[in-house]
């Protein structure tokens, strides 16, 4: 017979890059004679179940590891006996990086070697026999040991839920609740002496977008429910919470008997740019408000003559516009009204000229374009200029640039039958001039009481620019020319 | 020649060859099939014409090649569990696929693969040695491209779609009547790669071929989420006539690659290929299918299977000999250990090496870096040698 010696099998990388795997299970004895290629071990690897397959013909001669025990690769698994190199026809594999050895061969088959490759495909000669070589060797079942540690592997993304997340994945406020119950005292108290790790170690789940507004809003995540997958801490919540936090979710009893409580809908576009814009405005300018009541009869009177006049024919004139000119020829007066804080320069903007603003209520929202230079129209260009600024407004086709450059603004709630608000600034301006509705009223002529025709004045303004005494004579200018036109002759 | 056993009454209503050409939208989801999964040939007015050559002879050597692939297959997979590859993306299940368009390649055609054509890669005449090393981690690339007209595996998904076009182009502009076949897969028709592929291919009429194996998994995503149509209906986007093939056919996937390549020699311009077949293994040995795979599904292919059904075709046509099979055995078994010996044997890349073939001439530039490396690993006391690459 011929010499034997000892070959041993070290564990090898089965994935890419892997350090260690666990050996499930033996399916040879020591003394057992393997052939090339039959399988000996089922292992797991942190990607896959796998059979290994000997890499020698030969009789085990020493399993080096038990089931169960995780092994690093390169450390010997196996050790076989096999026929002495290139010796016997009991065919011996090849030993990994065993130069010396000799041709490989598969058990009990002749040995041809060489040639095969450059086969063009054509058929060649040959014997007898099935389908030979040993079955494909595959991944196997991935039932086992479903607490390890899961690996990301290429092409398969995050590991799922389900293949056994930690638990310290999961969420308190999960448990049972309903996304609108709010946490009581109670509620949160157990959860709290239960999972004191959990309640340590874990800051409210949400996303930083959010966590930054709840930061902004001063509202303490802890205490904000979480209505998104898992009890993450939504958006919406934190608004909610805001509103509850400031008593206005007083739902009134009675309404909507049927169907939705509440609706809801997404913050986005001109709402949120709105919400943003006056947020931004009111917490930045110290807003002052001013109110000034006026008789307008003798300017209601001048517009109805204005719009019989020849001169006037097609243009549309409303009080909006005398006021608008009055508010230009008020400014020349009074130019710090018509300026700019800028903070991080440091400086203030006086601007000479104005970019007339004039609040819209459009389908899409609130908006403010403005008029640019219109202090140099005549108020028959800026009849023109207000007509298609408010058309183009509600068309929705308003452009970015009518909507950037504003150096104030004027807001026509009297449309709305309104006849006094306390506006907030257009950012970046430093007065808004509110228009009232224009009604008949008992108003003092003369010391007699007499019905004239009235409206109110409400003038914001951001104090830091704007002291209370500019503030107090800008919109008692703007009062006087509204009560009596011929004023203007005073101030240009 | 084959006889016919055609058919009982079996509509196949594959496109022909002609409407395709004509118009360039596919006609519906029809699968040419040549050979049933029971081993049957179903007779097509057209495509019987393009593998009327094929006789028994024929049909034997394809029954060898695909089952060499197969054992090639094997033994490269044996091999990285025994530690003496770093990785294998195995071919199981798509050896119809690859023996049926390699087989139909002239000399001087052009094959751009990717990865998983070592089928290919076999019939076109690389040596199993070359196929292995580049997954031994030996080298950088394995065998020489000019020497058997195939470009080395390309491992990002669909690029070689773009060299395949640009060669073709190239093969315009010399006049040749070379045409050009380009392998990807499933999950590659998702690549922008591919797409622009398609484009330059269709604006220039270049002589490519495209041939996707539609294994039915881009790994773990199966193709049913990456395409809400047949890959076949993609490329007549592009103005790419395509032919839908079973894919584990190999009589059909010959016919197929055949007419399309004839196509593309004649002037005719781009196919598209989908070859419908399944990948029975893993993505690669480091993967682990039944994570994501219905084991349902892979019976259901294994009932498929392309050599098993190449086996019945000859049953039927009494060629399954004792001969035949033993000497395709002996032929499997033979390329098998030739794998191995070479693998195992192959000698390890030297630090060095890396320089050799960075420039085809000599350049000082590199000659400097290579003095410096070697100068730094002498200072660690170690032999520095030049490996036999």
């Amino acid at each position: 017979m011929t010499a034997t010696m000892i070959k041993e099998f070290r564990l090898p990388d089965l994935g890419e890059g892997l350090t260690e795997s666990e050996i499930l299970s033996w399916k040879v004895a020591v003394g057992d004679t393997v052939t090339l290629n039959q399988v000996i071990a089922e292992v797991e690897t942190a990607k896959a179940v796998v059979e290994l397959p000997s890499p020698f013909a030969g009789v085990v001669a020493a399993l080096h590891e038990q089931p169960g025990s995780v092994v690093e690769v390169g450390k010997p698994i196996v050790s076989f006996e096999v026929d002495d190199a290139g010796a016997s026809t009991g065919g011996n594999g090849p030993a990994a990086g065993d130069q010396a050895a000799g041709e490989p061969e598969s058990t009990g088959e002749p040995q041809p070697t060489g040639g095969s490759g450059s086969n063009g495909g054509s058929g060649s000669d040959g014997g007898s026999a099935s389908n030979g070589g040993p079955q494909p060797v595959e991944a196997s079942g991935a039932a086992a040991s479903p607490a390890k540690r899961e690996p990301n592997l290429v092409g398969y993304g995050a590991v799922v839920e389900h293949t056994g997340r930690p638990t310290r994945r999961v969420r308190a406020q999960v448990q049972g609740e309903t996304p609108q119950a709010r946490p009581t005292e109670a509620a949160r108290e157990p959860v709290a002496t239960s999972h004191p790790e959990a309640a340590t170690a874990e800051r409210p789940r949400s996303t930083p977008p959010v966590r930054k507004l709840a930061r902004d809003l001063g509202i303490d995540l802890q205490l904000v429910p979480g209505t998104g997958p898992g009890g993450l801490i939504t958006r919406e919540d934190v608004q909610n919470f805001t509103g509850e936090a400031e008593g206005t979710s007083a739902v009134p009893t009675g309404p909507a008997a049927t169907g939705e409580r509440e609706t809801r809908s997404p913050i986005k576009g001109v709402r949120k740019f709105t919400a943003a814009a006056m947020v931004q405005s009111a917490f930045t300018a110290p807003h002052v408000t001013e109110f000034l009541t006026i008789d307008v009869t003798a300017t209601m009177e001048l517009l109805t003559r204005l719009k019989a006049s020849k001169a006037f024919e097609g243009y549309k004139l409303t009080p909006l516009t005398i006021a608008a000119k009055a508010v230009l020829i008020a400014l020349r007066t009074n130019p710090t009204l018509n300026s700019r804080w800028d903070e991080a320069r440091q400086e203030i903007i006086q601007f000479n000229y104005v970019n007339l603003g004039i609040a819209a209520a459009t389908p899409r929202g609130l908006t403010v374009p403005n008029i640019k230079d219109a202090d140099h129209l005549t108020l028959r260009e800026l009849a023109t200029a207000l007509s298609e600024l408010t058309d183009t407004a509600r068309a929705g086709k308003t452009s970015p640039s009518d909507l950037s450059g504003g150096t104030i603004s004027i807001t026509n709630i009297g449309v709305f039958g309104i006849d006094a608000g306390t506006p907030i600034l257009n950012p970046g301006e430093a007065a808004i001039v509110a228009l009232g509705a224009v009604r008949k009223a008992p108003w003092v002529v003369d010391d007699e009481i007499a019905v004239r025709q009235v409206m109110s004045l409400s003038l914001s303004f951001d104090h830091r620019l704007v002291d209370g005494e500019q503030g107090s004579r800008f919109l008692a200018d703007l009062g006087a020319i509204l009560s009596d036109p011929a004023m203007v002759l005073t101030m240009v | 020649m084959l006889t016919d056993k055609a058919g009982k009454g079996v509509q196949n209503d594959a496109p022909r060859p002609g409407q395709s050409a004509q118009n360039p939208l596919r006609t519906g989801g029809n699968l040419l099939q040549l050979v049933s999964p029971e081993g049957e040939r179903i007779s097509h007015p057209e495509f019987d014409l393009w593998i009327k050559d094929i006789g028994d002879e024929q049909l034997g050597s394809l029954f060898e090649d695909m089952t060499v692939i197969r054992r090639i297959d094997t033994e490269a997979t044996a091999l990285q569990r025994q530690g003496e590859l770093a990785l294998w993306p195995p071919l199981l299940g798509q050896e119809a696929a690859q023996i049926g368009s390699s087989r139909s390649l002239r000399d001087d055609d052009f094959v751009f693969p990717s990865y998983r054509e070592s089928g290919v890669a076999y019939i076109r005449g690389a040596h199993v040695s070359e196929i292995a090393q580049v997954w031994r981690g030996n080298a950088l690339y394995s065998w020489d491209p000019q020497r058997i007209n195939m470009a080395t595996p390309q491992i990002i998904i669909g690029s070689q779609s773009l060299h395949a076009t640009g060669y073709a182009m190239g093969v315009q502009l010399d006049g040749a009547s070379t045409a050009v076949l380009a392998y990807f897969g499933d999950g590659a028709t998702s690549e922008g790669d591919v797409s622009e592929a398609m484009v330059f291919a269709a604006s220039f009429q270049a002589p490519v071929v495209f041939f996707c194996q539609n294994n039915h998994w881009a790994i773990s995503e199966p193709v049913r989420v990456q395409s809400h149509v047949q890959l076949a209906d993609r490329p007549t986007g592009f103005g790419i006539p395509s032919l839908r093939v079973d894919g584990n056919d190999v009589l059909a996937v010959m016919a197929a690659t055949r007419w399309a390549m004839d196509r593309a020699r004649s002037g005719g311009g781009p196919t598209f290929i989908e070859a419908v077949t399944y990948r029975m293994g893993p993505h690669t040995t480091a993967d682990d299918p039944t994570r994501y795979r219905d084991p349902n599904e892979l019976e259901d292919w294994a009932a498929r299977d392309p050599i098993l059904r190449l086996r019945r075709l000859l049953d039927a046509k009494g060629l399954l000999t004792e001969e035949l099979e033993g000497r395709v055995k002996a032929k499997a078994d033979a390329v098998a250990a030739e794998l191995r010996t070479s693998c195992v044997n192959m000698p390890d890349p030297q630090p060095l090496d890396v320089f050799n073939h960075v420039y085809s001439t000599p350049n000082s530039w590199i000659e400097r870096q290579k003095d410096h490396y070697s100068r730094y690993l002498k200072s660690f006391n170690q032999p520095v040698e030049e490996g036999a690459l």
